[in-house]
């Protein structure tokens, strides 16, 4: 346990501490917010992906799911603001649980059937005859709960946990168990780990931090349709930063965040598409020539990346 | 009903078309080409620039963007397919790899075309029949009005379509059961390294289904302006999800599984559509997870993998 004190000390904290302080004195928030966002979405594919192997393409499911969880409770209910976001952290393991069948698929299967379940949600919540409940296609307000300072403290705390999660799953031996189970599913089960167990957990997990994430999003931005929070552009970043630093270490995701979301941020704005172009060569180049992400440049001269 | 019914035959005819080149990628080299709805929509673009450039009838985009497409995906077989095929785990990196490819085609075409919604008008599709049988018949000049089918009026591009999709599912029936190639094809579709030990050809084999499955998506791309009204960039994501949804409703590896699927699927979608129009959007997807968790092998499958 003397690895997991020193990854929080020297990888959690100063993280958090980066952007505890930061909105002092950098001015645009909005973009610290999306960083801290995507940190969390990063680290929940991390979680999903690179310990049990399941792709999760339709990953903003979670996200979306979380974000109409705050938005109901806000408008049905008037709960506060932090209530709504733990239910949508619940209304995402929810959905979790009602997809905890697609685990039976593998590979290739999987992350289709992801992407299928995710899109389905998105015309449920967007579909005209539920405007009663969810406003439709019209998008949602929510100007009295709007407090960006607070929302994003609370997406730092997030972040903390998740990335605390991970920190845990790189040290325990559940995470260990895990990845045996990713590896080879039939031996590790002979070894005594419960797979469909094992499986479930972490899928429910990472499917907690998307809808809290999805939660304090909605509660940051406050006005925003259906297509905003299901917008499938957050499972596919999450899922490029994730293995563009590396899956299955604690630090590839988030120097894959803070480097591509960050030329995101230099080039995406006033020419989003070559952006796009370039971010699609750079995927295609990752895959042919660094399947295993940045942190692979390190590991294959035998440096140990945490 | 007989409306919803025939439209439906006839949309899913059209359906079978869009997801048997997926169908062809994913059997032989276990590839999931994401990108395959982006190829559908370079197909729509070239009908546009046939269209718009020479001025004739789109149908004479359908040769030209399936020669061009069959050469590009050879070339695009050599470029990317081998060194997938060596890495830890193919089928999942490529589904990454073709989202790449998809975004950088996606990219390309916005660069060139920008974000607008492009449609040709319904009635040049067919003019070169109309032209035909005013020249041999006479009889009076003009579009192709709709077309009576069992008392009700079709539009024109949707029958049009609809044939052109039974000839060419027909011809990949005759090339994957009665020519060397094709027969080649089935082996490495069954086994893979079985293929290999017999002294197949692998690589070519499947480069060749490779070209033949997106130049067969560039076709139905060239009808995606006719069948959905119109066509933008942005519009392969949606299609390859749709792709899917028939190619596993049919079964993977298997043709005619997939002409089915797509009959099934199009049936589905007009009757949804005419009686529970808001939820129409919904069914692919809920068709596909169904299908999945039900019969992972399809409607005409048999137990060839394990979900």
């Amino acid at each position: 346990m003397l690895n997991a004190s020193k990854h929080l000390l020297f990888i959690l904290a100063p993280l958090v501490v980066v952007f505890a302080l930061l909105p002092g004195v950098y001015q645009n928030h909005l973009l610290l917010f999306n960083f801290v966002i995507f940190l969390i979405l990063a680290q929940g594919v991390n979680i999903i992906y690179g310990f049990t192997g399941y792709l999760p393409f339709g990953y903003v499911g979670f996200f979306g799911a979380g974000a109409y969880g705050f938005a109901i409770m806000v408008m049905h209910l008037q709960t506060p603001a932090p209530l709504a976001v733990l239910v949508g952290g619940l209304v995402a393991i929810a959905l979790g649980l009602l997809l905890t069948p697609l685990l039976r698929l593998s590979g290739a299967y999987f992350a289709i059937a992801n992407l299928a379940a995710s899109l389905a949600v998105l015309h449920f919540v967007a579909n005209p005859a539920l405007e009663g409940i969810t406003k439709g296609p019209y998008g949602v307000s929510l100007t009295g709960t709007f407090n960006p300072t607070h929302a994003y403290y609370a997406a730092v705390v997030v972040m903390a946990l998740t990335v605390g999660a991970v920190i845990y799953l790189k040290n325990s031996p559940f995470g260990l168990a895990l990845q045996a189970v990713r590896e080879d599913a039939v031996s590790a089960s002979m070894a005594g780990v419960n797979i469909v167990k094992m499986r479930v957990i972490a899928w429910l997990a990472s499917a907690l931090v998307a809808g809290l994430a999805g939660g304090i999003y909605a509660w940051y931005v406050s006005v925003f349709y259906p297509d905003n929070v299901f917008s499938g552009e957050f499972s596919i970043f999450a899922i490029v930063f994730a293995l563009f630093g590396g899956v299955a270490t604690i630090t590839g995701p988030i120097v894959g965040v803070l480097i591509l979301y960050g030329i995101y941020n230099l080039i995406g704005f006033t020419t989003p598409q070559y952006f796009q172009l370039i971010y699609g060569l750079l995927i295609m180049g990752l895959v042919l020539f660094l399947p295993a992400g940045l942190v692979s440049l390190a590991t294959r001269r035998g440096w140990h990346v945490p | 009903m007989t409306y919803a019914l025939v439209a439906g035959v006839m949309f899913g005819l059209y359906f079978s078309l869009v997801g048997i080149g997926l169908n062809l990628v994913f059997g032989v080299m276990r590839i999931v080409n994401l990108a395959h709805g982006d190829i559908l929509m370079l197909g729509a673009f070239i009908a546009l620039g046939v269209v718009g450039i020479a001025g004739i009838d789109p149908l004479f985009a359908v040769p030209l963007a399936f020669v061009v497409f069959v050469l590009a995906g050879v070339l695009l077989y050599w470029v990317l397919v081998p060194r997938l095929q060596g890495s830890a785990n193919p089928e999942m990196l490529s589904i990454i790899l073709f989202f790449g490819l998809s975004q950088v085609i996606e990219a390309v075409t916005t660069i060139f075309a920008g974000t607008s919604e492009r449609s040709i008008q319904s009635r040049l599709l067919g003019t070169v029949f109309t032209t035909i049988k005013v020249k041999w018949f006479g009889g009076k000049a003009g579009g192709a009005g709709p077309i009576q089918i069992f008392g009700q009026g079709f539009p024109a591009p949707w029958v049009i379509a609809a044939i052109t999709s039974l000839v060419a599912i027909g011809l990949v029936y005759l090339y994957l059961y009665h020519t060397r190639l094709g027969t080649l094809t089935r082996a490495v579709m069954s086994r893979r390294d079985e293929a290999l030990a017999t002294g197949i050809d692998v690589d070519r084999v499947s480069a060749a289904a490779f070209g033949i499955g997106l130049g067969i998506a560039a076709v139905a791309g060239v009808f995606a302006p006719f069948m959905f009204g119109s066509v933008t960039p942005a519009f392969g994501a949606d299609a390859t999800v749709t792709s899917f949804a028939i190619v596993v409703l049919g079964s993977l590896g298997n043709p005619l599984g997939t002409a089915l699927g797509g009959v099934v699927y199009g049936l589905c979608y007009m009757l949804v559509q005419t009686y529970l129009s808001s939820w129409a959007d919904l069914l692919p997807y809920v068709l596909l997870i169904v299908i999945l968790l039900l019969r992972p092998s399809g409607l005409l499958g048999r137990r060839v993998r394990v979900a």
